[in-house]
């Protein structure tokens, strides 16, 4: 019985931050009643510490803590089967990306590879209003320690044209900057 | 009815690692009388990352790409999965809720009805222009060519937002290679996930991904995977050399995009769309079917030339009267060498028996023929060598 453990019902912020949970991913997770399709069909499953189906239960649970805390949210490629599966129409990846979302908005990122990757293509994106693939991969390895990595593929793909050696960058930079910005003072993220 | 004007949203990757797509897609659209208009100043549509990090941002970057598409009043082809499947969304969004509709426009700083519509390269193929018009150009099918058609999960999902095709089992990519003289194998990894990003950010769970795609289009036959998507590119035929170090298995399978084929079928050199830019070599499998089929019409030509016996006997009998008519001037046409021509027209007028052989073979097997008479000569010429040392 060492897994076993005592549910208590929701705190008043928490019931809150589970509703707006669901109203961003658009979705009601008690229609979910545990069939497991989405987790059948999960490419990623195999690598997961919480199936969707479980991710799905510990919010039923009041878990909260343990669903925000789980690899799983990071690990799901928002390929979308699960949704697409669903025989009671639950938008699980939309639930993942609520979320993640909110992991990161709390900062409790158990995935750090996954959330620097983002921030790295985001900031591409910020600055030059599109994505610098090179740029994004050296900044990526840049944060997560890992200089080497995909060092083979680099030349490969200069050879080939693939890979600019500066970022193009669009006129509209300043029209960029300020949706980000727009956005953070909206969202607050 | 095919649209002769579409606004053009490349996105990053087209003009970088899926450059290749870029330009097929263009031939593509050249070929088929659509005129392709990039839009203007356009933006990262933000992907699987800004949705990831904030949905209103991941709804306001392709937003500003759509308004500005809205002003020409085009309709949008985004050849990518992925910043199709963001304009999409970002269509329903603005078309479902007034409210998120005003919050975008007003984090772009633009008017935007969601009026027009974002097309994939599949939806454009197979809808809009149509397969026969595509038959029509096809001048170099491609017969012999087994290809897995590979959606991946982006062009088809959600159904309610995309809705050109099936979401379990698409048929539109399949249709499209039939089209081009091509047989699309049936395989049931058709939809699944690359792994996207995942390759990049946890490779131990992209390259599993990768690995279980390649290996089930094997296992169904297929000797060529297509895409119309440039991550699913990136992962398959990029990455797929780091999937066969980490599962030991060698697959050296090519990977084509969609629009490379049509263009290809149509008449296209695969290096002017950028063919030989792919990781895994891709050239020398269009050169393999190429070849077998001149193989294929070579024995088709053959088995046309196999006769009937009444025809064989028919021409037999033609080619013994000639060859007994003038044997002197056959026999120069069978053998150089006059002295042994001579020869051979003796034997041709003495030996009934080795003339309808010479006969015979002069029909079914020229070089035969030569060879046969060339002994029969020697032959004769020995015996009356035997007879004169006697």
């Amino acid at each position: 019985m060492e897994k076993a453990m005592t549910l208590v019902p929701l705190s008043e912020s928490d019931k809150e931050l589970l509703s707006k949970i669901e109203t961003e991913a658009g979705t009601n997770i008690n229609l979910c009643y545990q069939c497991g399709k989405c987790s059948a069909g999960c490419p990623a499953a195999f690598a997961m510490d919480y199936k969707p189906r479980e991710v799905i239960r510990l919010l039923q649970l009041n878990m909260l803590d343990e669903a925000l805390d789980a690899e799983s949210i990071w690990i799901c490629a928002s390929c979308e089967t699960c949704s697409a599966r669903c025989p009671k129409g639950v938008d699980i990846a939309s639930l993942m990306d609520a979320l993640r979302r909110e992991a990161l908005k709390q900062g409790r990122i158990t995935d750090k590879k996954v959330a620097h990757f983002n921030k790295a293509f985001l900031t591409s994106v910020k600055l030059f209003g599109k994505t610098y693939e090179a740029g994004i991969l050296l900044y990526h390895n840049a944060a997560t320690f890992q200089p080497f990595k995909d060092a083979g593929l680099g030349l490969p793909m200069m050879k080939r044209g693939k890979v600019g050696i500066l970022p193009e960058r669009i006129k509209g930079r300043d029209e960029i900057k300020k949706i980000f910005q727009r956005v953070e003072d909206l969202g607050g993220e | 009815m095919s649209k002769i004007k579409l606004a053009y949203y490349p996105g990053c990757s087209l003009g970088s690692s899926g450059i290749e797509y870029h330009l097929s897609t263009k031939k593509t659209a050249e070929l088929l009388g659509v005129e392709l208009e990039e839009l203007e100043d356009w933006n990262c549509c933000g992907a699987t990352s800004a949705h990831n990090t904030n949905k209103l941002l991941s709804l306001a970057l392709p937003a500003r790409n759509l308004a500005i598409a809205e002003k020409t009043g085009l309709d949008i082809l985004a050849p990518c999965a992925a910043c199709y499947n963001r304009f999409r969304n970002t269509e329903h969004a603005v078309r479902e809720d007034v409210k998120v509709k005003e919050q975008i426009e007003q984090v772009i700083d633009m008017d935007y009805e969601a009026s027009n519509k974002t097309i994939s390269v599949l939806e454009w193929l197979a809808g809009e222009v149509g397969l026969d018009k595509i038959k029509d150009k096809v001048t170099n099918s491609l017969q012999g060519m087994k290809a897995a058609s590979y959606y991946g999960c982006l062009l088809v999902r959600p159904s309610e937002q995309t809705g050109f095709d099936d979401v379990e089992d698409p048929q539109s990519m399949d249709n499209i290679i039939e089209t081009l003289g091509a047989t699309s194998v049936d395989w049931s990894y058709k939809s699944e996930c690359c792994g996207a990003a995942l390759a990049t950010s946890r490779p131990e769970i992209g390259n599993k991904m990768i690995y279980s795609i390649l290996k089930n289009a094997k296992e169904s036959g297929a000797e060529c995977i297509v895409t119309a998507c440039p991550l699913c590119m990136m992962n398959l035929d990029m990455r797929q050399a780091g999937a066969e170090k980490a599962f030991q298995e060698k697959f050296d399978m090519p990977i084509y995009y969609i629009t490379e084929l049509v263009a290809i079928a149509a008449g296209e050199t695969p290096n002017s769309l950028g063919v030989n830019k792919h990781f895994v070599e891709a050239n020398s499998y269009l050169d393999k079917i190429k070849q077998d089929q001149e193989k294929a019409a070579v024995v088709e030509v053959e088995e046309k030339e196999e006769m009937s016996p009444e025809e064989l006997e028919k021409k037999m009998n033609a080619m013994i009267k000639g060859l007994e008519k003038n044997p002197e001037r056959m026999a120069l046409r069978i053998i150089e060498d006059e002295a042994r021509a001579a020869v051979l027209a003796e034997i041709i007028v003495q030996d009934e028996k080795k003339t309808s052989k010479i006969a015979e073979l002069m029909i079914t097997d020229r070089e035969k023929a030569i060879k046969v008479a060339e002994a029969f000569v020697t032959g004769e010429l020995r015996k009356r060598e035997k007879a004169a040392n006697q």
